[in-house]
C-alpha cells in the first residue's frame, strides 16, 4: 500500500518525513492490538483521514503525534467492540480503564500520595524541550477516550458542544471524560516533571 | 459538605462552563478548609496554559535524547 495515497491531503504539510514514520508506528502499535495487518492498515488509513482533518491546529509535531495516537486509540477500540459486538457498558468500561486505582478514596478524599503538591515556577518550565517530551508522554497514556477529549478542548481549543457533536457523546459524559483527564494529566505531571527528583 | 472528588469535578467543569451560584458557593466552602483542592484549581489555568504552547511547541518526538530524563 502507498503511503502518498493515504496522505495526499496532507500535502500542505511539508515534512512527508515525519508523517512516515508516524505511519509507520501506527501500523506497528495497531498490528500489536488487534494482530490482524489488513485490518490494521485500515485502521490506520481511518484514523490518518480523522486526524489530519485538525493538523492545521498543529504547528508543533509531538502535539501532532498525540493527535494522531488518540484518534488511532480510538479507532482501534471501535474496531475491537465491532469484532467482538461487546456492549455499550463493556466499552465504557474498557474505555476507561476503570481498573487502574484514581486519586480519591472511597469516600472520595485524596489519597495521601496523590495531593496536589506546589509547583515551583511552572511556567518557566513550558520553555524546554524536556517538559514538552514529558507532556506528549502523559497525555499519550491517557484512556484513548480522555486524551481525545482533553486534545480537543484544550488543544485545538474546540467549544464543549462542538465536542459533543462530534463525538456523539452527553454534556455530563464530556465533563466525566474532562474531569479524569485533568486528574490523570496533573498527576502525572506531577510524578514526572514537577516531584523531587523527577528530572 | 462536597468531597474533593466531587470538589475537583466543579473545579474542571467551571474551565469549560460557569457554576451555578449554589455549585460556586458550595466549592467555595469547600476550598477554604482543603489545601489539596486548591492545589488542584490553581494547577488548571496551567494545564491549559500548557495545552496551548504544546501545539505550537515545536518538539520532535523521535528526538535521540528522548526517554530517561535527567
Ligand atoms: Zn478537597
Amino acid at each position: 500500500m502507498s503511503a502518498d495515497v493515504v496522505l495526499s491531503p496532507a500535502a500542505k504539510i511539508d515534512d512527508s518525513v515525519f508523517l512516515e514514520e508516524v505511519r509507520r508506528q501506527m501500523l506497528q502499535f495497531a498490528v500489536q492490538q488487534l494482530g490482524d495487518s489488513s485490518l490494521a492498515e485500515d485502521v490506520v488509513q481511518d484514523a490518518l483521514v480523522g486526524a489530519l482533518r485538525n493538523q492545521k491546529s498543529f504547528k508543533g509535531r509531538a502535539a501532532l503525534r498525540s493527535w494522531m495516537f488518540a484518534i488511532l486509540k480510538n479507532k482501534i477500540v471501535d474496531s475491537i467492540r465491532r469484532k467482538s459486538r461487546i456492549s455499550a457498558h463493556e466499552e465504557q468500561i474498557m474505555r476507561d480503564e476503570i481498573d487502574r486505582a484514581g486519586p480519591f478514596d472511597n469516600r472520595g478524599h485524596w489519597r495521601p500520595d496523590s495531593q496536589p503538591q506546589h509547583w515551583a515556577q511552572p511556567d518557566e518550565t513550558l520553555m524546554g524541550a524536556d517538559f514538552w517530551r514529558v507532556f506528549a508522554i502523559c497525555l499519550d497514556h491517557l484512556p484513548p477516550r480522555q486524551s481525545r477529549v482533553f486534545m480537543m478542548r484544550e488543544v485545538l481549543e474546540l467549544e464543549t458542544d462542538e465536542i459533543c457533536l462530534a463525538l456523539e457523546v452527553t454534556a455530563a459524559n464530556l465533563h466525566v471524560l474532562l474531569h479524569r483527564a485533568r486528574l490523570e494529566l496533573r498527576a502525572c505531571l506531577q510524578k514526572c516533571w514537577f516531584a523531587e527528583g523527577a528530572r | 459538605m462536597l468531597n474533593c472528588d466531587r470538589a475537583t469535578f466543579l473545579i474542571s467543569q467551571a474551565q469549560d462552563q460557569p457554576l451555578s451560584r449554589a455549585e460556586r458557593y458550595r466549592l467555595a466552602l469547600h476550598l477554604s478548609i482543603c489545601k489539596a483542592c486548591r492545589g488542584f484549581q490553581t494547577q488548571m489555568p496551567f494545564l491549559r496554559r500548557a495545552a496551548r504552547a504544546f501545539a505550537k511547541a515545536d518538539v520532535d518526538p523521535q528526538a535521540p535524547d528522548s526517554g530517561e530524563s535527567k
